[in-house]
């Protein structure tokens, strides 16, 4: 069945990409989508009746080199069976709805069919990705990996007559690059230190690998912080985290549908699965963990102080899911990875949701992008705005504080939050609450200059505004029930206490007493072996559980802790890892801060756009340095085009120029090609035909002596 | 079939010397049968060639299907194959019917042109199996001629110079290796390759005109066939050859140099320089390592600036050639598996790389890339094959060309980190002139006068591509068919190689003890 899910997205493209010739269009989509329904219907099922257990299922060799040894094999456990359900299950409705968004698209011309080929991208990105999901060692992971960069290369690259998308799908795919650069050298640097690949054997050396040394570069480092920071970097290119961000506003170049499936809901989050995938391996590295953190957390500061000011409302929803990404690195860099999981789950609905709902506005106004040139279009279009309505209160996380009711991203969000703060530094989680706040506003502002207020721009645009066809709309429905059931459903599995998330993970779990006394023994046992660091923490931790564990007491809770094997499982949390509880016991006012940052966020964008709408053309020309640095982007592509591209170009056409034509020509020219010359003016002097039929017979001499040489005197 | 070697071998100089006898006269179907006579005789060497493939026992390290004899003036002939080399056969019998197809539409001197390619094939394949120096030499050299007829005869407006500058560069390289070769016979007194491997050369150092070599002998052979094997391969900086002879080469001449002939000097490290001096190449490989990876960011960013399809491909082939013998060097199983599976893969990459530029230098007559873009638009199917092999090209898992790239630099990462770090950043610039590339002649509007008519590619054209398209995703896919030839081979290499060095090592130990 998992091969199946695998291979039917594959099966999909070729049909629809090569047969469409034969089967005719229609039909050819029509398969490539029956084809994603049918994968996303076995996901379901392989989520809903997933034991817990890994298994494992070989399909077939692949590189074996030495002791190097890597097959196509599908490792099924609870982290892929998420990902399988959200993959599949976005990606089908994306095809649902490309029905509908792609059909007259005005960028073709008469006659030119880009359906089929569309399709065809759509449902081969699904099949590289599913095949990310499903490794079960890194180099077919990096497969996938480089396989959802050539697919979203060539869908953003889709129009390719427009320059600007050109331009757009090379960004992409080259920074994703420098991703993937630090990516190779992760896997490079495991195989060496645990001569394997294969997820299950280097969980099992994680513990090992803490203690190695690895002589990388300049210096001498601990084997698992470099590890774990090269693969971060690949983690940071596909999931656009600050420094490597710079891709992901300008993919919006691609169609609307292709923004909702791989740039907001799954492939871009394949960063934050790797790094919880890699679980086992972090919980050993709290170097490399500390950075995640504070990346994750500097990137949802950054993007969302860029999705204030930003007025095309694709590029919005672009920094939003940056800035949200930068939410679940803060929560798998602080340890509690199933947050980091429950964040991507809910927000590949809402923001898919969002997106979707982006292009059905778009496809109303005749391709108009910009926020300017919308506004009241609540009535036109009812079913857009409802649908955007529970998107945006998804990912402003409204719910009722202190319970678990609310939307997807109430529960989630707030989960990261607790986490942050319980996590211990208090950056992160400051940078979250204010997001939090920044996050409100911009998708406050998103609703109300688009649907509020009065119609601007193209009078007769506005006229022509019209509902979006039945195969948008369902797909608006159906992630609409996600946005908002997705996180009260999953919240125990996710987010509960540790015996419930043990459970869905597969990570056994002990009474918190048992586990003490067996904790004290390990901590008495030296060949443990933990470094002066780990123990330091692991007394503070220790001792904040004591007190913990009253409160628990208190509440008549079961108290458990994870006990797991690195690689037991689909998640690994160390036994020292408390943060789960430290979430849940964490202060009224830190559970409660993210909603009054949400409200705060919501005021303020009710009083700028709906109260006195005036206001923020005056705070743009009062504040004018801070708003076009922030209209700007904090001048990133203009530093990286000064900084790396430029002088690149330039120090390639020097190297062209004067290394090998001066230096390189010009010394062996001196030296031995100065014969050169001399020999062309003979051989124009004696005429060129003749010192060549020269040459010629004397060759076929040869080679006829040595024929006649061999077949008479040599081979027998 | 006992000489199944030498049979692969001089078929295709058979037909060479049928056309060059019996073929008279420059009309249109004289043309035709020439063009016939060596599809049919290089297609027959493909499928004869085969034979050695299926009789081939890969877990056997020795040479194979071995031929001996007594030759001309008391030299031997000596003819196999083991896990090193048979690929490489069966790559030249692979790709020559395709160059010949490729060359369909050549009109000047078809018979001449179709005997030079006949002759070449002959002689590449000698190179691959030959076991015996002198004749390995002759091979190795006699090879140069045709290439050198190939690129004067039949290539663009600046071929002389293109020419003169691929043969005295390559000659010159060679000469040196001919020195090596004469002390090689003097110091063992046999030219039997197989028995030079086993052969151990002085490695004291001592002192020459006041310069100290560690290594002694070896080291001072290993330079001189490193001087043939660096020109050939081509390594920075003995590269500038390359871009020219490229240029100037009808399209299927770059065929046969990118996919074929570069692959000689990376064999010959294999065939040679390790095995024969272990010392001398362990005492250079930090030199060779650091070359490599320079080669691949140098001629990366090269490449990024070229305004000539062809000079850009040529630039990205040095580049990855720069992986080859990184990996080469290394010395170890990844590595070499590596090196040898980014040659064959790049072989098959290459080829159809030119090939891509050859199907629209025939139509619109430039190579310049300013002249294309927008030929998405009149030739769909021209774009999915190059876009495929752009891809393969900058080493896109799922084709051949990540295997190679992959295993060279995971081999090299246990060696020398800062090597690969410099190494790996060239991913980073190949896909940088690969899209641009790509994008500048595929992609845009087709807004150019000049290419509103262009057709998109022919049935024969279609041909010529498939089984490259075939073989880069199937050993993408599975690349055991390579890795399971060789595997054997490479690992006896390696630890014939690590023995030989622990020995020296032992040896010097104990003299400094005394």
């Amino acid at each position: 069945m998992e091969t199946t899910i695998l291979f039917a997205p594959l099966v999909g493209a070729l049909i629809c990409g090569f047969g469409w010739r034969f089967i005719g269009q229609k039909a050819a989509m029509w398969t490539a989508t029956g084809l994603l329904f049918l994968a996303c219907l076995l996901s379901w099922i392989v989520f809903f009746t997933f034991d817990g257990q890994t298994q494992q299922i070989e399909i077939m060799r692949w590189i074996e080199s030495g002791s190097l040894s890597t097959s196509w094999a599908i490792r099924l456990d609870r982290l892929t069976a998420i990902m399988l359900i959200v993959v599949t299950t976005v990606s089908a409705l994306v095809h649902l709805y490309s029905f509908g968004y792609m059909d007259h698209d005005p960028q073709w011309r008469e006659g030119e069919s880009y359906k089929p080929r569309f399709f065809a991208y759509l449902s081969f990105f699904t099949f590289a990705m599913l095949a990310l999901v499903t490794a079960d060692n890194l180099v077919q992971m990096f497969f996938g990996w480089e396989g959802v960069g050539v697919a979203s290369y060539l869908l953003i690259g889709f129009y390719y007559r427009k320059p600007s998308a050109n331009a757009a799908a090379i960004k992409a795919f080259v920074v994703n690059r420098v991703g993937d650069f630090g990516f190779a050298l992760g896997i490079f640097a495991l195989f060496f230190l645990t001569d394997s690949i294969n997820f299950s054997d280097i969980f099992a050396s994680a513990p090992a690998l803490a203690e190695e040394k690895l002589h990388f570069l300049w210096g001498e480092w601990t084997a698992i912080e470099v590890i774990c920071v090269l693969l971060f970097i690949g983690a940071m290119g596909k999931s656009a985290q600050l420094i490597l961000h710079t891709w992901l506003p300008d993919a919006m170049e691609g169609p609307t549908p292709v923004s909702a499936l791989i740039h907001a809901a799954t492939m871009v989050t394949a960063g934050v699965f790797l790094v919880c995938r890699m679980s086992p391996l972090m919980e050993f590295a709290p170097g490399a963990t500390g950075f995640i953190t504070f990346l994750g957390a500097s990137t949802a500061f950054f993007a969302a102080t860029v999705g204030l000011v930003q007025t095309d409302i694709k590029r919005v929803i672009a920094y939003s899911t940056c800035s949200q990404l930068g939410y679940m690195f803060v929560a798998a860099g602080v340890g509690m990875y199933s947050a980091a999981m429950f964040h991507l789950l809910t927000h590949a609905f809402f923001k898919a949701l969002l997106f979707l709902g982006a292009g059905s506005v778009i496809h109303a106004m005749h391709h108009e992008q910009e926020m300017t040139e919308y506004g009241g279009l609540r009535k036109k279009i009812p079913y857009t705005f409802w649908a955007m309505m529970i998107g945006t209160l998804a990912i402003t996380g409204v719910g009722i504080p202190l319970t678990q009711i609310g939307f997807a991203g109430f529960l989630s969000k707030d989960a990261i939050i607790e986490s942050a703060f319980a996590g211990g530094t208090g950056f992160a989680f400051w940078m979250l609450v204010i997001a939090a706040m920044f996050t409100s506003f911009y998708s406050w502002r998103l609703i109300f200059l688009t649907f509020y207020g009065e119609p601007r721009g193209d009078k007769h645009t506005h006229e022509h505004a019209h509902e979006s066809p039945l195969t948008m709309l369902v797909p608006l429905g159906a992630l609409s029930l996600g946005a908002v059931f997705a996180g009260m459903i999953w919240y125990s599995n996710f987010f509960g206490h540790a015996d419930k998330v043990g459970k869905f993970y597969g990570i056994p779990v002990a009474e918190a007493s048992e586990y003490a006394e067996a904790g004290d023994h390990a901590a008495a046992d030296t060949s443990h072996g933990e470094d002066s660091h780990g123990e330091d923490s692991h007394a503070d931790e220790s001792h904040a559980d004591d007190s913990h564990a009253d409160d628990a007491a208190h509440g008549g809770d079961h108290h458990y802790v994870f006990a797991g094997e690195p690689g037991e499982g689909a998640l690994y949390m160390a036994p020292d890892n408390h943060v789960l509880d430290d979430a849940h016991a964490a202060p009224k006012w830190v559970k409660v801060s993210p909603f009054v940052a949400m409200l705060l966020g919501f005021v303020v964008a009710y009083w700028f756009y709906i109260v006195n709408t005036s206001l923020p053309a005056r705070l743009a020309a009062n504040q004018r340095p801070l708003y076009l640095f922030l209209l700007n982007k904090w001048y990133f592509d203009e530093i990286y085009d000064a900084v790396f591209v430029k002088p690149t170009v330039a120090l390639g056409r020097f190297l062209w120029k004067r290394g090998d034509g001066n230096t390189i020509d010009g010394f062996l020219n001196g030296v031995a090609m100065g014969v050169v010359p001399f020999f062309t003016r003979l051989a124009g002097k004696a005429q060129t035909g003749y010192i060549f039929t020269y040459a010629f017979w004397m060759v076929l001499g040869l080679a006829a002596l040595v024929t006649w040489m061999s077949i008479g005197g040599g081979a027998h | 079939m006992d000489n199944i070697l030498s049979i692969v071998t001089f078929i295709p100089a058979i037909a060479a010397g049928i056309l060059a006898l019996f073929l008279h006269g420059e009309d249109v179907a004289a043309q035709r049968n020439a063009k016939w006579v060596a599809l049919v005789a290089t297609t027959v060497t493909f499928f004869v060639s085969i034979g050695i493939y299926s009789g081939f026992d890969p877990s056997n390290t020795g040479f194979q299907m071995v031929e001996e004899g007594r030759w001309l003036m008391g030299l031997k002939y000596k003819m196999g194959v083991d896990g090193i080399s048979v690929l490489f056969v069966l790559l030249t019998t692979f790709i020559m019917p395709l160059t010949i197809l490729a060359s369909w539409n050549v009109t000047d001197r078809v018979k001449e042109y179709m005997i030079a390619f006949l002759l070449l094939e002959t002689l590449m394949l000698g190179v691959f199996m030959a076991l015996d120096l002198v004749l390995f030499y002759l091979f190795f050299e006699a090879g140069l001629i045709p290439m050198f007829l190939i690129i004067g005869i039949w290539g663009g407006k600046e071929r002389i110079y293109a020419s003169f500058k691929f043969f005295l560069y390559t000659f010159l390289g060679s000469v040196l290796m001919l020195v090596a070769m004469v002390a090689m016979y003097a110091d063992a007194g046999i030219t039997d390759i197989e028995a030079l491997m086993s052969h151990q050369f002085s490695s004291e150092s001592f002192s020459v005109l006041g310069i100290y070599v560690v290594g002694g002998m070896q080291t001072l052979m290993f330079l001189a066939f490193f001087a043939s094997f660096a020109v050939k391969m081509p390594m920075w900086p003995v590269h500038t050859w390359l871009p020219d002879a490229h240029v100037q080469a009808p399209t299927a001449g770059s065929v046969v140099l990118a996919a074929i002939l570069l692959k000689m000097g990376g064999y010959g490290f294999l065939r040679f320089s390790l095995p024969m001096f272990p010392v001398g190449s362990a005492v250079m490989t930090d030199l060779v390592l650091w070359m490599s990876a320079i080669a691949v960011v140098y001629t990366s960013l090269v490449a990024l600036v070229q305004e000539d399809m062809k000079k850009l491909i040529a630039y990205s082939s040095v580049a990855h050639m720069g992986f080859v013998t990184m990996g080469i060097f290394a010395a170890n199983q990844q590595g070499i598996d590596g090196a040898i599976f980014q040659m064959l893969s790049h072989g098959f990459i290459s080829a159809a790389l030119f090939l891509c530029v050859g199907v629209i230098y025939d139509r619109m007559h430039t190579r310049d890339i300013e002249a294309y873009g927008g030929l998405v638009i009149r030739m769909p199917a021209y774009a999915l094959v190059f876009m495929l092999f752009t891809m393969a090209n900058v080493g896109l898992p799922g084709t051949s060309g990540f295997i190679g790239e992959f295993l060279t630099l995971m081999g090299a990462f246990q060696v020398n980190t800062w090597v690969t770090a410099v190494a790996a950043s060239g991913v980073i610039f190949s896909a940088a002139y690969a899209l641009w590339l790509y994008r500048r002649v595929v992609f845009g509007d087709l807004i150019k006068e000049s290419l509103k008519a262009i057709t998109d590619m022919s049935s024969r054209e279609r041909l010529i591509f498939a089984p490259l398209i075939v073989m880069t995703i199937l050993l993408g896919v599975y690349p055991s068919l390579v890795t399971d030839v060789i595997g054997n081979s490479t690992a006896a290499l390696i630890s014939n190689y690590d023995t030989a060095l622990a020995a020296a090592e032992a040896a010097t130990q104990t003299a400094a003890s005394h």
